[in-house]
């Protein structure tokens, strides 16, 4: 169910490399204020369909995307230290239609996705870190209620 | 700067007139100050949004396996079905709050 650490390097490298992942996540922050995509005004529209911002977006992400995907595939690409990169499939349960709904409530609320929130607490909002801690605490209290949750 | 988003985002009208019959007048900016802000979260109007609203947030992320970067940008790219189908159960359920409930929830 957990689609988590799938992906980890087996490899052992030394503790400065992790700041590949601090590289890409700045890049992906000023991606996510410059596209307007941390925008709560942004994210009425797109569910208003008032305008085409949004789903140019996603949908210019999901193609490019699918085209990395196909590429990694076809030519068996490997990480930069030379693993395979591993995209296993994804098995259905309800959880993707309850939580779906879910957390589509949420997002028309806040205006934002957990990515989002973090950018924009960097951008200024410091009162975003009330969102984001009650979004942690949310995760927290699915940890403890799983069990008990249709899937 | 090249890094910040300078410009102010060109909004829909119809939004704009929308949500200032909600009070909310300031649509410069990232997220509207007057929803989000220490001083709304003393408001229920506030604290709904940023409480609930987070939670909802994080619980339905778990809940769901992914949110828009999982399901909706990598499963889709991957051509997983179980994200199609979360992704159209994030879109049904922003959807239904931005049109069906946040109306209320503004009002308050």
């Amino acid at each position: 169910m957990d689609a988590m650490c799938v992906n980890e390097e087996e490899v052992k490298t030394p503790g400065w490399h992790n700041l590949k992942y601090l590289a890409f996540g700045v890049l992906f922050g000023i991606i996510l204020i410059k596209s307007e995509v941390v925008s709560w005004f942004r994210i009425q529209e797109m569910f208003r369909l008032q305008s085409f911002h949004m789903f140019g977006v996603i949908g210019s992400a999901v193609v490019v995307g699918a085209i990395s995907v196909f590429l990694i595939k076809k030519f068996k690409i490997k990480t930069i230290n030379g693993e395979t990169i591993l995209l296993p499939n994804k098995t259905f349960n309800k959880g993707q239609i309850y939580g779906g709904l879910i957390f589509g409530f949420g997002w028309a609320m806040t205006g934002a996705c957990p990515g989002p929130l973090f950018a924009q607490l960097g951008y200024g909002a410091a009162a975003v870190s009330v969102t984001i801690l009650m979004a942690t605490v949310g995760t927290w209290v699915y940890g403890k209620l799983r069990e008990k949750l249709p899937h | 700067m090249f890094f910040k988003n300078e410009a102010a985002i060109l909004l829909n009208a119809d939004l704009v007139i929308e949500l200032s019959t909600y009070g909310v007048n300031d649509t410069s900016g990232l997220i509207p100050a007057d929803l989000f802000s220490w001083s709304s979260l003393g408001t229920l109007r506030g604290f709904v949004l940023m409480v609930l609203g987070g939670f909802l947030v994080g619980f339905g992320t778990r809940y769901a396996g992914g949110c828009t970067s999982g399901h909706a940008i990598m499963g889709l790219s991957n051509l997983q079905l179980p994200s199609l189908i979360a992704t159209i159960s994030f879109m049904a359920g922003g959807f239904i709050m931005a049109n069906l409930i946040l109306p209320y929830i503004l009002s308050l």
